[in-house]
């Protein structure tokens, strides 16, 4: 029997609309994410572990780090904290800036989906949402965890000049971005959002 | 054959669906996301639709009889009925949340009136033709409704 040795990538869906909630998630499971749905942007700031105005790491729960999330997709028109700005929350914390936003929206209002953009989406998906926009996630994860690996080494470099780096994962690394996410994090480093999810 | 008679059936009563502008593509991406890990997420999801769909034209049937009419929450209701009427791929009522979302626009609590009631038939209609179709779809069995969906 074939054994899945890559732990999937989580995606957090936010959407207060039942039936879309239903249908982003059987788009993201049938793309073989794991996911969480919630209804509402205050509701997501909490999974991911922002209370009120922290963004703080030390806010987070311990077990906030058994749901690492990859990437976050979140609907535009929202009540209460809208998609933008559950997304410019997200870009004001230290803690979970890296982590990939992609915006929905029913509508296709240029101003509206450049605003998004600068304010540091990765990607607008319009509405109803298909299929095959989900091929598009993984590379935006992916960029990302590159991003992170190279930011980690820049540190580690910074930091110990002469001391061995003996950290096996890194040996082979510098110069290619790996494509696992079974990178272990250093432990003078907190990168919960990137921590891989504990399994026996 | 009574199997493929039904058979024969479904295939007919969805193109009629779509012919009768029901339904568009959108209806089809969710019988391509149906399968056997998920056999009957078609009919959950319109369910959940309905549910609501429901909630918001009960809402909205509120909402126009206040007095000053807020024709912006009126039409910000119907603009998630919209939502997730686009989500299954309702077209008929879509297009009615359009002319509703015009009406708001123009101010016209007559025209919002007028739309609300025929908003009110497509969604009893759509929902008591769905049910029919989900109705035969069972009886024709899973496996071969995952195989006749990818016409």
């Amino acid at each position: 029997m074939a054994v899945a040795i890559e732990t999937p990538f989580h995606v957090l869906a936010v959407d207060d609309s039942l039936p879309d909630r239903k249908l982003i998630e059987r788009l993201l499971k049938t793309s073989s994410f794991q996911v969480t749905t919630v209804d509402s942007g205050s509701k997501a700031l909490e999974f991911l572990g922002l209370h009120g105005h922290e963004d703080s790491p030390i806010s987070v729960q311990a077990d906030q780090q058994e749901a690492a999330v990859n990437l976050i997709i979140t609907d535009y028109c929202m009540p209460g904290m809208t998609g933008y700005d559950l997304l410019k929350k997200i870009k004001e914390s230290s803690y979970l800036r890296d982590i990939p936003v992609v915006i929905m929206s029913s509508e296709n209002i240029p101003s509206r989906i450049n605003r998004c953009l600068e304010e540091g989406a990765d990607e607008f998906f319009l509405k109803p949402v298909r299929l095959s926009d989900m091929s598009k996630l993984k590379p935006h994860i992916l960029k990302s965890r590159c991003k992170e690996q190279y930011q980690q080494e820049q540190h580690l470099q910074s930091n110990s000049e002469s001391s061995n780096s003996s950290n096996p994962t890194n040996e082979n690394s510098s110069s290619t971005c790996s494509n696992s996410h079974k990178r272990k994090a250093n432990d003078d480093e907190i990168l919960p959002h990137a921590t891989r999810p504990k399994h026996s | 054959m009574e199997y493929s008679n039904l058979r024969r059936q479904t295939i007919f009563m969805k193109k009629n669906l779509f012919d009768q502008g029901y339904l568009d593509e959108q209806f089809n991406q969710l019988e391509e996301l149906q399968d056997e890990s998920s056999p009957n997420f078609v009919e959950e999801v319109a369910a959940l639709f309905f549910k609501d769909s429901s909630r918001l034209l009960t809402n909205i049937e509120q909402a126009i009889d206040k007095y000053p009419q807020d024709f912006y929450r009126l039409d910000s209701l119907m603009h998630q009925l919209k939502g997730s009427g686009s989500s299954i791929g309702a077209l008929r009522m879509k297009n009615e949340c359009s002319v509703f979302k015009a009406n708001c626009n123009d101010r016209n609590l007559e025209g919002c009136r007028r739309s609300l009631q025929k908003m009110k038939r497509e969604h009893a209609t759509l929902k008591q033709k769905l049910e029919s179709y989900f109705q035969l779809l069972r009886q024709v069995g899973p496996s071969e409704y995952a195989v006749s969906s990818r016409k």
